[in-house]
């Protein structure tokens, strides 16, 4: 069965680009513009990985993270978030919410690819 | 010591404030010297009849003596006793120091008060970088946007075959993102230039004094014809808020006066359109000196030289004390500029006319001809250093400029990172 990932990003063009990259590293990308409905998708598609805005309509990539960490089944899920705001308060909260991996807009691809390969071989599935 | 024990302090303090001698205010009080001298040094309770008369040759309410006016001194020294964060081992003795030592008291209070109103703005300042939703959104639409674009020229320069369709969105994402990314990023510089934080630039006398100028185009018809003067000009400007910005307006307005009674501009005129802007002709033909021509000419509206003209003066440190922006020209609105800029050139060789083409980096660089020359300031005495200006006339579109010199604005936000002349770090990548 192939990895898939779920990508929350409300920035078109970002996501395009995003998702051309995991496709071409062999990852299904399921990709979704807003907050509200996150949660569910997420836990409907049950990924094996999760990219998420932190800025995003509806709900907040913070909230989206806590509510899932509070669902059972969902505590081991890598979650990386992408954010504009790269403060370390920001990180620390992220950190705090129970997001595995931070990372600052405007990213490298490779950095993104590198991370999505870390975090899905640490979960154990690589 | 308690501070009702202070009362006699209190009442020396008093005293000595007026000038009157122990043995005259003594006298006025009914009381003999030796017996005031016990009691200002808090050998002698004093109270009652006494202490009411003793205050009113004072001139001071009774309780000023018996309470004094320090309580809230008190109070403040306390808190800037807690907030020192050092062991204060002498906090008991608090009301012995403000009633012995009134005038420090007060200077150490008033440092701590002023400690405060600091770290409430540096909050607020801090605050607003941090919270404030037009900021943010700003900032966060631009680093978006870069992430974009990034990503996708990534995928565009580093893929070797990319299927058509996909090449032509992504050139299509590319498009769209660089134009989004341009109007963002003009956005944030308004939004810094113009928001709450550039009215508090504006707060600074010579942001001020430039505001006044840049609203008169740098061109004061009133002064040309004299049908005004300077002070004039700045008692009727409502811009002009602070008495160093109309200081520094004045003294600006004067040197143009004096230089538009060298250079009247009719006249003036009539050179430029008979022998071109030639400010070596120019300065002999007024027979004045290349400062007057240089500064004359960027106070000329543009229509009547012909083209636009920037200029900044420096004095002696460097530092810039006038702009008059010129489109494509980057100028620093604080800090230090360049030091590769000719204005500095001419600053360490003065009356020596300097003119370079020089070329500021950036994708849509265009060359300037740079003209600059430094000026005594006033003609020292025997033994006294002479003060030097610098000044430099900025035209765009410089004739030969097939290899003009490359200068910046100001070194952070300068991309040549192996330029000689860097004295700090810039925040911007060479390929930027």
């Amino acid at each position: 069965m192939g990895r898939h990932v779920v990508l929350i990003e409300d920035e078109p063009n970002i996501t395009e680009a995003i998702r051309f990259l995991l496709m071409r590293d062999g990852w299904s990308v399921d990709a979704h513009t807003d907050g509200a409905t996150a949660v569910e998708v997420i836990r409907d598609a049950g990924p094996d990985l999760v990219i998420l805005d932190l800025m995003l309509p509806g709900k907040s990539g913070l909230e989206i993270v806590r509510e899932l960490r509070a669902e059972q089944g969902m505590q081991g899920l890598p979650v990386l978030m992408l954010t504009a705001r790269g403060q370390m308060r920001d990180r620390e909260m992220a950190e705090k919410a129970g997001v595995t991996r931070f990372m600052t807009k405007p990213f490298s691809n490779a950095e993104v690819l590198t991370a999505v390969r870390d975090l899905h071989a640490q979960a154990g599935q690589g | 010591m308690a501070r009702d024990t202070l009362t006699g302090s209190r009442i020396r303090e008093r005293r000595l404030i007026l000038g009157m001698r122990q043995a005259e205010l003594a006298r006025e009080a009914g009381i003999s010297a030796s017996y005031l001298n016990l009691i200002e040094h808090n050998r002698r309770r004093i109270g009652g009849k006494l202490l009411v008369g003793i205050a009113g040759v004072l001139g001071v309410e009774p309780s000023m003596l018996s309470e004094g006016a320090e309580a809230a001194l008190i109070s403040t020294l306390r808190e800037a006793a807690a907030d020192s964060g050092v062991p204060v081992a002498e906090l008991d003795r608090v009301d012995e120091f403000a009633g012995r030592f009134p005038g420090w008291a007060e200077v150490l209070a008033a440092g701590h008060r002023r400690i405060a109103t600091l770290e409430r703005t540096v909050e607020t300042l801090s605050d607003r970088l941090t919270h404030d939703p037009n900021l943010a959104a700003s900032v966060h639409e631009v680093l978006s946007t870069a992430a974009a674009i990034r990503s996708t020229a990534s995928i565009l320069a580093e893929t070797g075959e990319l299927e058509p369709e996909w090449r032509d969105r992504f050139h299509k994402n590319l498009n769209q993102d660089s134009l989004r990314l341009s109007e963002s990023s003009r956005e944030l510089v308004s939004f810094l230039d113009e928001d709450g934080m550039g009215a508090d630039r504006r707060g600074m006398p010579q942001e001020e004094a430039e505001a006044f100028f840049q609203g008169n185009g740098f061109h004061f018809p009133a002064l040309e014809d004299g049908s005004a003067t300077p002070e004039d000009l700045v008692r009727e400007a409502r811009d002009l808020t602070g008495g160093a910005a109309r200081s520094l307006a004045q003294a600006a307005l004067a040197q143009y006066q004096t230089d538009a009674r060298a250079m009247p501009q009719k006249a003036l005129e009539q050179e430029i359109s008979a022998s071109g802007i030639n400010p070596v002709i120019l300065a002999g033909r007024f027979n004045c000196g290349l400062p007057t021509v240089l500064r004359r000419l960027a106070a000329l509206p543009e229509e009547m030289l012909g083209q636009e003209a920037g200029l900044v003066i420096c004095d002696a440190s460097g530092t810039l004390l006038f702009r008059k922006p010129v489109t494509g020209f980057a100028m620093p609105r604080f800090g230090a500029s360049c030091p590769l800029w000719p204005l500095y050139t001419a600053l360490v060789n003065p009356h020596v006319p300097v003119r370079r083409n020089v070329v500021q980096h950036g994708r849509n660089a265009a060359a300037f001809d740079c003209m600059a020359t430094a000026w005594m300031q006033k003609q020292p005495d025997f033994g006294e250093d002479p003060l030097y200006r610098a000044v430099m006339l900025i035209l765009p579109g410089a004739k030969d400029a097939e290899d003009p010199q490359p200068v910046g604005a100001s070194c952070r936000i300068c991309p040549r990172q192996a330029c000689p002349a860097r004295r700090e770090p810039s925040i911007l990548k060479e390929e930027f």
